[in-house]
This record gives structure tokens, sequence and C-alpha cells, in this order.
């Protein structure tokens, strides 16, 4: 620990408070007063409109597959990460964190030049077969799970590392096959590291935009998600509706982050 | 023979690890693996455990060529050195573990945790985490875990190593008790010397991935085989041409015996019951001799003071070859 004279230390706390406030704080309660400024008026007008409902069940069903998706595969890729060597290992480490740094945007159209039925070169073989992945749910999975990627596999892969191998040797000379090993030590001691990949996962899914926006093709009351929604009733003046939409979505990333520091065990097992 | 090792050789890399190691180990023995660390004992139990694969050569456990088999089929127990305890599970889980992977009984399951646990003293703390239980109560539930599944041998790798001097010494008189009681064969790894020769019945020492000698602790201390076994297994220092042990240096005041080398007492230290000293002889070498207290008082020994040394009779010697340094 610096250790800083009295004056120091409140002008960094200062420093530090008035930057959180500034950019997190201010406008996220700004936007809950707007979004309440007429009692539940906004809210009202919001859910009498089917397509804005719609597209909040389009975003849970979205964000829910996805995270099962970047759950499973995740889970699996850290194993592999950290206690597997194989050729192309740190080609592949290095893949999982590109969503970090690619625009979204870009993501999208990557999708598109492959998926698009009319001009993908992938895209045609598979509508050929009846699987429509662009402007439809399987392209709008798939974006969200590109953007998702690298969340559970950067929480899990840590702890893996640190709990190391010898508890899943200890098992295995104890008689126990790779699924034993997996179900009964591994999962139990990463346990908490999904957790929070996944609800990672889940606030970055429910708030994901520009990929969307270019697969979904946006089509008001069958592809549009929830963002999409937001940014259409702001430009259609109906703002009143997209701070209370936003709002929703706010409140469910919170709702999110707030059950798991509530259920996790106040002390990290030595 | 309960483990037959046959011409095993394995590398890391460009790093030679193990080099056509062949040794049996006898069924229901306590054998210890003694060597420096990086000499190859602790891959030579992973080896025999699975949980490393021989790059050539063969191992056979109770007749089965074990050479290609998964750890999980071996049937041996296990102990690490940091014990690899299962964090989430109570010590009655985790002793159970392997029983309740193998399908027994509930009934069965209960009964043989139970006994297991008073076995090794741990009956109280069943529904205790291992994060709730001291170094060496873990190690000894570690071992009721690789116990439980009645292995047809018993690995340990450096069960102790991570354990305080006392603990460490209260826990292998008991492994020793234990073994006696419950003869399972048990082949454990050692860079402790004092620890092989107070526990095994027999020692294997590697070095540098090679076996330099088998045998019982006796016939190693008595009779090595070459100068890194007895430099291994105790302390070892020069007279005239031949090297020997410290202990085995007469010290009189007079040269009244033959073969006697006049030197001086260069330093003096008291540990415990036993004196050591070093002395300079005319050579300009220096000799370490270890007396009890009792007759460097009846000498009334002191920094400075001229002595004779002569080894004593019946003492373990080898031949000089190469200078050493005093250790």
């Amino acid at each position: 620990m610096v250790r800083l004279s009295p004056p120091i230390k409140w002008a960094v706390r200062l420093v530090v408070i008035g930057y959180v406030f500034l950019l997190v704080g201010w406008p996220l309660i700004t936007l809950v007063q707007k979004a309440f400024a007429g009692g539940l008026d906004n809210f009202q007008a919001a859910f009498s409109d089917p397509d804005v409902t719609h597209a909040l069940l389009v975003t849970i069903e979205i964000s829910i597959w996805a995270v099962i998706i970047n759950t499973v595969f995740g889970v699996t890729m850290a194993v592999l990460l950290v206690r597997h060597e194989f050729p192309g290992r740190r080609a592949v480490s290095a893949l999982i964190d590109l969503p970090m740094s690619v625009s979204p945007v870009v993501i999208g159209l990557a999708l598109l030049l492959v998926y698009s039925g009319r001009y993908g070169w992938f895209g045609p073989t598979l509508e050929a077969h009846g699987i429509v992945v662009i402007f439809n749910s399987p392209g709008m999975i798939m974006a969200t799970c590109f953007v998702a990627l690298p969340l559970v596999v950067r929480e899990v892969v840590p702890v893996l590392e640190e709990v190391g191998d010898d508890q899943e040797q200890a098992a295995r000379s104890l008689g126990a096959n790779a699924i034993q090993v997996l179900r009964r030590i591994t999962m139990p001691a990463i346990k908490w590291a999904v957790v929070y990949g996944v609800v990672l996962s889940l606030a970055r899914s429910l708030g994901e935009f520009g990929a969307l926006k270019i697969v979904s093709g946006n089509l008001t009351g069958l592809t549009q998600t929830a963002p999409l929604v937001v940014e259409q009733k702001y430009n259609n003046f109906a703002q009143g509706e997209a701070y209370a939409v936003s709002f929703i979505l706010v409140a469910i990333s919170v709702l999110c982050i707030l059950v798991v520091s509530l259920l996790r065990p106040k002390e990290s097992h030595s | 023979m309960s483990i037959e090792i046959r011409d095993v050789n394995k590398r890391f890399g460009d790093f030679v690890a193990l080099e056509d190691i062949n040794v049996s180990l006898p069924t229901g023995q306590l054998t210890a693996l003694l060597g420096p660390s990086g000499g190859g004992k602790s891959t030579l139990l992973r080896i025999i455990a699975g949980l490393e694969r021989a790059d050539a050569g063969t191992v056979r456990i109770e007749g089965v060529d074990a050479t290609r088999m998964s750890p999980q089929r071996r049937n041996v127990g296990f102990v690490f050195q940091h014990y690899a305890v299962f964090k989430h599970m109570t010590v009655a889980k985790n002793v159970a573990f392997g029983l309740e992977i193998r399908r027994r009984s509930k009934a069965e399951v209960r009964e043989r945790v139970d006994e297991l646990l008073k076995l090794v003293h741990l009956s109280q703390f069943a529904d205790r985490l291992p994060s709730q239980l001291s170094g060496g109560q873990r190690q000894r539930m570690a071992l009721a875990r690789a116990l439980a599944v009645q292995p047809k041998v018993l690995l340990l790798d450096e069960p102790f190593g991570a354990l305080d001097a006392k603990v460490r010494k209260e826990l292998r008189e008991w492994l020793r008790r234990l073994h006696d009681e419950m003869p399972v064969t048990t082949v454990f790894v050692t860079h402790d010397q004092e620890e092989a020769m107070e526990v095994a019945d027999e020692i294997v020492v590697i070095n540098d991935g090679r076996i330099e000698q088998v045998g019982a602790p006796d016939t190693l201390y008595d009779a090595p085989a070459n100068d890194f076994v007895m430099g291994f297994l105790g302390e070892v220092t020069q007279l005239g041409d031949v090297r020997l042990r410290p202990h085995d240096i007469e010290i009189s005041r007079a040269p009244d015996l033959a073969g006697s080398v006049s030197a001086d007492v260069l330093r003096l230290t008291r540990v415990g019951f036993e004196v050591r000293l070093v002395a300079g002889t005319e050579d300009g070498r220096e000799v370490s001799v270890v007396t009890t207290r009792a007759h460097a008082r009846s000498l009334d020994l002191g920094e400075g003071d001229p002595v004779w040394l002569t080894p004593s009779t019946g003492a373990t010697t080898v031949p000089a070859l190469t200078p050493l340094l005093v250790g």
C-alpha cells in the first residue's frame, strides 16, 4: 500500500468519485429521471406498442440462447486452453480476445459476408437446406455469441490456472473418468467464475446493438431487438418510450449483478 | 514382486528425466525413492501411477502390464505433496470419493469411511471442510482417501515435504506404524535421507535419472556403492587418502594410534548432545569430525588445540579419488 497524506488521500478520492459520477452516475440518473418523468406514462406507452414488447422478448430469447452456447463453449475452451497442449493454442487464445477489440458493426458485416443467403459464400448452401441465418434468429444468436465470446473464457481461465490440476489428478487416480472429474471436481472449483461469466455475457448480450443491427435487418415486429427499438423510438421523437425501454435494459443488468453479489459466499475459499 | 519396472526412459524436451530404469519393488514393503531434487524420482512415481507416460519401457503392477493403462484403471493410491484435497467436499466426502465412483452402496461407503477416519484419527473432523484442518491433518485425510479404494500399491510423492519439522517427524513414525498394521505395498518419494532411513524397508537411490543403488537402509549406509550414495546418505569428510563419515573419526591428544594424522582444531561447535569440529591437517585440508559432548569434554578440546585423528575400527571408508569440499 502506498501511504498518502490525508489531504492527498481526500483529493484522490474526490477525483475518482467525480470521474465515475460524471461518466456513469449522472447520465444514468438523468436517464432514470426522464424515464419516470410522467410517472409510469412512458412505460404504459411503450408496453402498449406490440413492437416494443416483441423486441424485448426477442432480446431475451436471443440473449438466453447466446448465453447458453457461450457458457458451454467458454468452459470447454477454457479447459482446453489451460489443461491441454495443442498446436495453435496461443493463436486460439489470441483470437478469443478479438471481439473485445473489433467493432461489433464489423463483426456483423463479416457474418453477413459468409452467411447471407444472396451473396454470402456459405449462406446460399444453407438456405438451399432451409436454414436462414441472416435476418433471422440463428445469425442474431451467432453475432451475440461472437461479441460475448471472451467473457466466460476470461473469467474461467485464471481460476483454472490457480486451482491447478492436482485435484483432477487425485480424482483420476481414485478411479474417476473424464466426465466424472469434470462434474465432481472441475465444475465445483470454477462454479463462481462461470456464474460471473454468465452474468457478464448476459449483460453484454442484452445490450448488443451494432452487430445485431446489421445481421437482424432491424425488421420491426420480427427481428428488432430492444436496443434497436430504443434507437428507433428516439429517432422517431418518442423519447419517453426510448427512455423507458433503456431503463428496463439497465435494470435487468443491475439486477443480475446484484443477485450474484448477494449469492456469492462472503469469504472466497482458500 | 509387486512393481516391475523395465528399461523405462523419459525425457521432457532435451532434459533426460529417467534413463534405462530397471527396478523391482517387492510386495508388502515400504520402499523409498531417495535422491536430490530434479533427479527423476517423482517422475518415476508418476509413471508408476499413470499420471505420466514413459517414452519407452514397461511397468507391471502385480503381474499385470500397466504401461498403457490409464490412471483410473490401475488401482493405485496416490498421495500428493500438497495434499490435493477436494476443497469443496467435507473430510468424509473426500474419503468417500473413490468408493462413490465405484458405486458402492451407501451403507458400505459410510462404514468404510468411518473405519478409515478412525485409522487416521480424524473421526471428529468428518463434517469439516479441508480448509479447517492443519497441514498434517489434511495429509492424513489424503492418505485415508487413497487407502479407501484398497489400492494394490500406495504411492506418496514427498508426502511430508510441505509440513514443518515436528509434524513431519510425527507423521513418518505414524506412517511406519500404519504400514506395519496394514501392509500395503508402499512407495514414497523423498529427498530427506533421514526420513528414508527411518521409515523404509528398502531404499532406491536415484540421481540424474539413474538408479545409483538399491538396498536396505543399513546396507546403503554401511556399504555404499559409490561416492554419491555415501555422500547423500550422510555427511562425508576426507582424512588422508580415505573418505569417511565424520563420526567415524577418533580424536586423541597424543599420537598413540597407528596411522593417525596430526591436525589443529580450527572451529568447534556444539549442537545439542554432539560436538562438531573442523580440524586443519598439515597438508592444508580441513577435516570434519563429530564426537559426543562427553568425549570432547574429557579431552578438554578447545579451538587451536593440537589433536591426532584416526579412522575408527570398522568405519565405512571409500578411497578418495577426487578432492572433496568439506560438507
